[in-house]
């Protein structure tokens, strides 16, 4: 049996907007076990974004069971939350948020330069490890606006990487880019999922999902689907199918 | 280990927006410099006030008697027979706060040489009376305590008896002047005093010794005045209230009754220039400072603008594990590099301004390693201070909706 990454129970989230209560989560539950690649659809105001950042830590549910990695987060305060990110959660962006003027490699040290435990010797060696692991080898000293979109995510992959994280949540994170490096950059994510790594990927597209082995739906803050994918695509198949660009 | 992570971090941010740094430091760097440059110049003319009330003899008591009534008639202080020599030996014996003690006795008259002659005032002191005046011989010689003791006449001449009665050229040293009906051999000239803060021209003078003055000239044996120097300006005030006491002693005058003498210092002179030269330097300093101040509202300005331009930095920088307090950190430590950067650079330009002062103004100045010390904490504060404020609007961002802002 394996572990379980992340547990929820229940979990609500509102928001007071005036005098209004919002529902954006309506008291769901799911595990994750670790080691799957579990996609979250839904349209907007489904729910998807509140949940993505309850998962990340960012927020907190207003009452429900959340543990990540065992680890209860519902009563933490907002440094331990920060700690919980630190050093369990690698988080992938659709805006890929990488430091502008910084380079590849000091953009991927940067969750570990909030972890004291990490010497500076080995937060280099981590930091070329995993973008050696995106296929970024050749491109350690480039800045954010010396790579292609594709590459610029796969820097922001190998940042979410580096921590050695529990689970890796995905944000859209392929919606700024074409089909082709999209296909790209979920043959990334299915190899780290052949690895052993737990995925999170939120994402509107049925097409992506369709990479993944699980995908959850919401609707208005309920799950209205979880099925494990029969038929699961294998996006390296596909891309040799997709003829080059140029 | 964290603290040395947040100056990379903090250092790599300066870096990245040199100019933008550039120019917030250039608040800080004016402010320090101009603090440098016009505290030396406010301390500068302070010590130049002060050595110039210093050879006016600053440190200079005058005793003199005190103008009593006689017959409800006021007399005149000259006519007073108060002040013996008697006064003046037990002063010089006694009082342990006066450097250099010279009996004063004085009149006026013709000086007059050949067939010039020009009024002048002659004054009767002992050779130590040049060091009381800070007065210098130009050339020949002071007469001695000897000639003093035989009552010489000798006498040592001001610039501007030379001037009047002595033709271009010629060395009145060894001549033989009259004053009034009296001879006297000028053995020594004064260097130039010009007027002093009175008006009063203090080359217009001859120097003879008292008792000279005082047999040949005036025919009395009591003294006009006592002229003394006191150790050092700070104390005249102490020696006036030693001399107040020996005198009180030898005139045998109790507590409350009328004294028959009155000693005077210049300490009113001294403390009216330099509470001008005070009220200058505070000026000059109230206008380093606000520029100092200015210098900090502009750090506080561009860090504001920083934190708001970095939101979606500060909220992945959130996101990825950095607390509250590694935000404020690093943006206080940003603050007060930029603030001690400019610090450092404004001391360097504050020297040199003052250097240029100095030399090209030919302003007298003075650097005090305290108002370096002082301008560059004030600048470190400066940066904490005005830091504080938008680093910690960053450190209490949202996560989500910094990353979110656009």
């Amino acid at each position: 049996m394996k572990n379980i990454a992340i547990q929820i129970e229940d979990l609500k989230r509102n928001f007071k907007m005036g005098d209004e209560v919002v529902h954006a989560l309506r008291g769901i539950s799911f595990n994750i076990t670790e080691g799957e690649f579990v996609t979250i659809m839904g349209t907007s105001g489904s729910g998807k974004s509140t949940l993505l950042n309850t998962l990340g830590c960012l927020d907190q549910p207003s009452s429900g069971l959340y543990k990540i990695d065992n680890v209860p987060v519902k009563d933490l305060d907002k440094n331990q939350l920060a700690k919980i990110r630190n050093e369990k959660i690698g988080f992938i962006f659709q805006a890929y948020n990488l430091l502008p003027r910084t380079t590849a490699l000091e953009n991927v040290e940067l969750p570990l330069l909030y972890n004291a435990k990490v010497s500076t010797e080995e937060r280099r060696e981590r930091a070329i490890e995993a973008l050696t692991k995106v296929g970024l080898a050749e491109r350690l000293h480039h800045t954010p606006s010396q790579l292609s979109g594709g590459q610029q995510q796969r820097v922001a992959i190998a940042r979410a990487l580096v921590n050695n994280p529990v689970v890796l949540l995905a944000d859209e994170a392929t919606g700024n880019l074409d089909t082709r490096t999209s296909y790209e950059i979920m043959a990334l994510f299915q190899e780290l999922h052949t690895q052993g790594k737990t995925i999170v990927f939120v994402t509107h597209e049925s097409d992506i999902a369709s990479f993944s082995n699980r995908t959850i739906v919401l609707k208005d803050g309920n799950i209205i689907k979880d099925d494990i994918n029969t038929k699961i695509r294998n996006a390296k198949e596909e891309l040799a199918a997709i003829p080059k660009a140029d | 280990m964290r603290i040395l992570n947040l100056l990379k971090i903090s250092f790599k941010a300066i870096v990245l927006n040199k100019v933008r740094a550039l120019l917030t430091m250039l608040g800080v760097i004016i402010g320090v410099a101009s603090v440098i440059a016009m505290l030396a110049i406010g301390e500068g003319s302070k010590q130049s006030i002060k050595s110039q009330i210093s050879n006016m003899g600053s440190n200079m008591i005058t005793i003199m008697p005190y103008a009593e009534r006689q017959a409800g008639v006021r007399l005149d202080r000259s006519e007073m027979q108060s002040l013996t020599l008697e006064d003046y030996k037990t002063i010089k014996s006694e009082a342990k706060l006066l450097t250099n003690v010279s009996p004063q006795v004085d009149g006026s008259g013709q000086v007059i040489y050949g067939a010039e002659n020009w009024p002048s005032s002659i004054y009767g002191v002992t050779p130590n009376y040049l060091d009381i005046k800070v007065w210098d011989v130009e050339s020949g010689s002071m007469f001695t305590d000897d000639e003093v003791g035989s009552a010489a006449k000798v006498a040592v001449i001001g610039q501007t008896i030379v001037e009047n009665i002595f033709t271009d050229g010629e060395d009145p040293v060894g001549k033989m002047i009259r004053f009034g009906n009296i001879p006297f051999k000028v053995i020594g000239v004064l260097s130039e005093k010009g007027e002093n803060t009175f008006g009063q021209d203090q080359d217009d003078v001859v120097l003879a010794p008292y008792t000279t003055v005082q047999k040949r000239i005036l025919a009395i044996d009591y003294l006009q005045s006592v002229v003394a120097s006191a150790i050092s300006e700070e104390q005249s005030q102490d020696a006036v209230a030693e001399v107040t006491k020996i005198m009180n002693k030898a005139h045998n005058i109790q507590e409350g009754d009328t004294s028959d003498y009155e000693v005077r210092s210049m300490e009113e002179l001294i403390s009216t220039f330099s509470s001008t030269s005070e009220m200058l330097t505070v000026l000059l300093v109230a206008i380093a400072s606000i520029s100092l101040l200015i210098g900090g509202i502009g750090i506080m300005n561009i860090m504001y603008v920083s934190v708001k331009e970095r939101t979606r930095e500060i909220g992945l920088r959130l996101a990825v594990g950095a607390k509250g307090a590694d935000i404020l950190l690093q943006f206080l430590i940003e603050a007060i590099l930029i603030s001690i950067t400019g610090g450092i650079i404004g001391v360097v330009l504050g020297l040199s301004a003052t250097f240029i002062i100095e030399n090209v103004l030919h302003w007298p100045t003075s650097v005090t390693s305290s108002s370096i010390i002082i301008s560059f904490a004030v600048c470190a504060i400066t940066g904490i201070f005005f830091g504080f404020y938008p680093a910690r609007k960053a450190a209490t961002l949202d996560p989500i909706t910094a990353m979110r802002y656009e």
